[in-house]
C-alpha cells in the first residue's frame, strides 16, 4: 500500500511526482476518494462559481443604485436609512446569515433545504431540471449577495461622494447638466475606476464567505470538499482546493483589470 | 465605545462570578429547556419585590417539552454560593451573582443537549472567542508591524522579500488558508492547545495586509523633511524609528487591530462551528453554535442562535471603534 499511494519515496520524489501530475491535469491523488484530485474539483469549482458570479453579478446590481443614490441625497434621510442599514448588515457575520437562510428553508418548506438537486434529478425533464437546480440556488445566492453587500453599497457611495466634488463636476453642473444626466453620466463613469479595483479586490472576501455560505447550506462547491478534505486529512485534496481557490481569484483579480482597462480609457497607452 | 467593549471583554473575564453554573454541568433531565421566565407576579396576582422563577414541569411527559411548575416558587438570589470557579486562573471563588434554588435551574439563555445552561456557556465561550479574536489581531500586528517596518525602512532587498512573501500570502482566499493551515496540524487536540493552536494560526495568517499598510506609511515617512534632517543631525535608525516613525504608525495600527479583531473572532468561531477548532466540553461561541447543523435543533430551538447574534453588537463595537480610532490617527497625521 506504501507503495501503491508512493508514500516510500523521499520527499523530493513525491514532489516531483505530484508536479507530474498537475501537468496531467490530476494534481494528485486523493486517498479518501481512491481517485485523482482533479476530476473531483472540477465540478466542485464550477458550482462555487456558478454561485459567486451571480451573488456578485446581484450585489453589484443592488449596489450601484442604491450607493448612487445615497451619495446624490448626501446627509439627507434616504442616506441615512441605507448607512443604517448597511452598517447593521456589515455586523452580521456570513455564518450567521447562512444559518438564517438555512432556518428559512427548514421553517417554511418553500425552499430546498440543501444540495444542488432533488433526489429525482435524473429523472425530470430539462425544463424542470433547470427548474430544480434554480430553487435550490435561490437561497445560497441570496445569503451571499446579502455578505458582500453592505460594503460594495459603502464603497460606490464614498466613491461617488469623492467624484461628486471634483471641479469637472462643478463645471459640468454650472454649464447647467441636469442633476441625473450628472450623476449617471459623468459622475457614475468618473467613479467606475475605483469600482472595478474593488471589484477585484472584493473576489477574496467573497470566495471566503462562498465557503462558510456553501457548507452550511449544503452547496456542492469547493468549501464542503475543502471541509471534508480537512477532516479526513485527505493532503491532496486539501492543496488542490486551495490552488483551485487561489486561481479562481486570481482569475477574478485579472479581469477585473482587463475590465478596468476596458473603462478607463486614463490607463491606455497612448499612441505616440 | 471602546470603554462597551471593554466592559464586554471583563464580563468575560469574570465568567465564573457572574455565570450561575459550571459550563461543564450537565443536567440530563432538561435538555433543550427554553429560557426560563423571570416572574414578579405569581398566580394569585401578588406583587413579589424579588423576581422569582417556577419549576420546570413536563406536562405531557413528553421528551424536551416543557411548562412552568407553577406550584412552588423559587425567588432568585444574589451572590449565592455553587460551582467553585476561577477568575484568571488566578482568583479562585464559589459565589455566583445570581442563582436558585435547587432542583430548579435559572437558564437565562436556555439549556443545550446535555442540559448545561447556556448562559453560563456563552461568557465562558466569550474568553475562547473573543480573546482568540483580540490577541490573533495581536499577534498579526505584531508580525505585520515588525515586517511592514523593516521593508520600509530599509527598502531594497528586505522590501522585496518581504513583500513578495506578503503578496503570496494575499493571493490566496483567506478562509481556504486558514482550513489548509489547520490542516497540517492535528486533528485531535486538547482545547487548551487548541485555543493556543487557533491563535498562533490565525495571528500567523492575517499578517500579510497590515504589513503591507504599515510598509506604504513607514516609507512617506521615512521621506519627511524632519525625519530626513534627524538624520543628516546623525539620529540613529533605532532614534528614528521608535521618535519619528512609530508614532505614525500607532493611529494605523490600532485601527487595523479594531478592524482585523472581529475577522479574527469570526475565524475562531467559523474553526470551532466545524470542529476544526476548539473542542468540547470547553464552550466557544464557534463550537455552542455547531449544534444548529442538525436540522432538528436549527428549527425548533432559537435559542441556540444567541452566542451568532451575540456577534452582531461584538462586531459593530468593533467597527465603531475602529472608527474612532481611525478618525483621531487622521488628526494627528495630517
Amino acid at each position: 500500500m506504501r507503495d501503491r499511494y508512493g508514500l516510500d519515496r523521499s520527499l523530493p520524489e513525491k514532489y516531483l511526482h505530484w508536479l507530474q501530475s498537475i501537468a496531467r491535469g490530476e494534481l494528485g491523488f486523493s486517498v479518501a476518494y481512491n481517485s485523482p484530485v482533479g476530476p473531483l474539483l472540477w465540478p466542485r469549482a464550477r458550482n462555487t462559481l456558478l454561485l459567486t458570479v451571480t451573488a456578485t453579478v446581484l450585489a453589484w446590481l443592488i449596489a450601484v443604485p442604491v450607493g448612487t443614490w445615497a451619495a446624490s441625497r448626501k446627509g439627507g434621510w434616504a442616506d441615512r436609512v441605507a448607512a443604517g442599514a448597511t452598517t447593521a448588515l456589515l455586523g452580521v457575520p456570513d455564518l450567521l446569515v447562512g444559518l438564517g437562510f438555512l432556518l428559512l428553508a427548514v421553517r417554511t418548506g418553500y425552499f430546498p433545504t440543501g444540495g444542488m438537486v432533488s433526489i429525482d434529478f435524473a429523472a425530470l425533464g430539462p425544463w424542470d431540471k433547470l427548474k430544480d437546480v434554480i430553487s435550490h440556488f435561490v437561497l445560497p445566492v441570496t445569503a451571499l449577495t446579502l455578505v458582500n453587500l453592505p460594503v460594495l453599497v459603502r464603497h460606490v457611495r464614498a466613491s461617488l461622494i469623492d467624484v461628486l466634488q471634483a471641479p469637472f463636476i462643478q463645471a459640468a453642473r454650472a454649464t447647467g447638466v441636469s442633476e441625473r444626466r450628472l450623476l449617471f453620466r459623468h459622475a457614475l463613469r468618473a467613479a467606475a475606476n475605483p469600482l472595478i479595483s474593488l471589484l477585484g479586490l472584493s473576489v477574496a472576501a467573497l470566495l471566503s464567505a462562498s465557503l462558510v455560505v456553501e457548507t452550511i447550506m449544503s452547496w456542492p462547491g469547493l468549501g464542503p470538499l475543502l471541509i471534508e478534505a480537512v477532516v479526513a486529512r485527505d493532503l491532496h485534496l486539501v492543496v488542490g482546493a486551495v490552488t483551485c481557490s487561489t486561481v479562481l481569484l486570481i482569475a477574478g483579480n485579472l479581469l477585473a483589470d482587463g475590465l478596468l482597462y476596458l473603462v478607463d480609457p486614463r490607463l491606455r497607452p497612448t499612441q505616440a | 465605545m471602546l470603554g462597551l467593549l471593554g466592559l464586554v471583554y471583563l464580563s468575560t473575564v469574570f465568567a465564573g462570578f457572574l455565570a450561575p453554573d459550571d459550563p461543564a454541568t450537565q443536567n440530563r433531565d432538561f435538555p433543550f429547556a427554553p429560557p426560563t421566565r423571570l416572574h414578579v407576579v405569581d398566580g394569585t396576582g401578588r406583587l413579589h419585590v424579588r423576581p422569582f422563577v417556577y419549576g420546570l414541569a413536563r406536562p405531557s411527559g413528553a421528551f424536551e417539552e416543557y411548562a412552568e411548575d407553577q406550584s412552588r416558587i423559587y425567588p432568585v438570589r444574589f451572590f449565592v454560593r455553587g460551582a467553585p470557579y476561577r477568575i484568571a486562573g488566578i482568583f479562585r471563588g464559589d459565589r455566583h451573582l445570581f442563582g436558585t434554588d435547587s432542583p430548579t435551574r435559572l437558564f437565562l439563555m436556555g439549556s443545550d443537549d446535555y442540559g448545561r445552561d447556556q448562559f453560563s456557556r456563552f461568557l465562558y465561550g466569550g474568553q475562547i472567542s473573543l480573546f482568540a479574536g483580540l490577541l490573533g489581531a495581536g499577534l498579526s500586528l505584531g508580525v505585520g508591524v515588525v515586517l511592514g517596518g523593516l521593508a520600509g525602512f530599509y527598502g531594497a532587498w528586505v522590501d522585496e522579500t518581504i513583500m513578495r512573501i506578503a503578496e503570496l500570502f494575499l493571493a490566496l482566499p483567506w478562509l481556504y488558508l486558514l482550513f489548509a493551515v489547520r490542516m497540517a496540524l492535528p486533528l485531535q487536540i486538547e482545547p487548551a492547545e487548541a485555543f493556543l493552536l487557533v491563535l498562533v494560526v490565525i495571528g500567523l495568517i492575517g499578517w500579510a495586509r497590515p504589513a503591507r499598510l504599515i510598509r506604504g506609511v513607514v516609507l512617506s515617512a521615512k521621506l519627511r523633511d524632519y525625519v530626513v534632517a534627524a538624520r543628516s543631525l546623525g539620529a540613529s535608525d533605532l532614534y528614528l524609528l521608535r521618535r519619528h516613525v512609530l508614532p505614525q504608525v500607532l493611529g494605523i495600527v490600532l485601527t487595523q487591530g479594531a478592524l482585523l479583531a472581529p475577522q479574527f473572532i469570526l475565524a475562531e468561531v467559523t474553526l470551532s462551528f466545524f470542529g476544526l477548532g476548539v473542542g468540547e466540553p470547553v464552550p466557544s461561541w464557534g463550537n455552542m453554535l455547531a449544534s444548529l447543523q442538525r436540522y432538528s435543533v436549527l428549527s425548533s430551538y432559537w435559542w441556540m442562535f444567541l452566542p451568532g447574534v451575540a456577534l452582531i453588537p461584538v462586531f459593530l463595537l468593533y467597527y465603531a471603534v475602529a472608527d474612532a480610532f481611525h478618525q483621531r490617527s487622521g488628526a494627528f497625521s495630517v
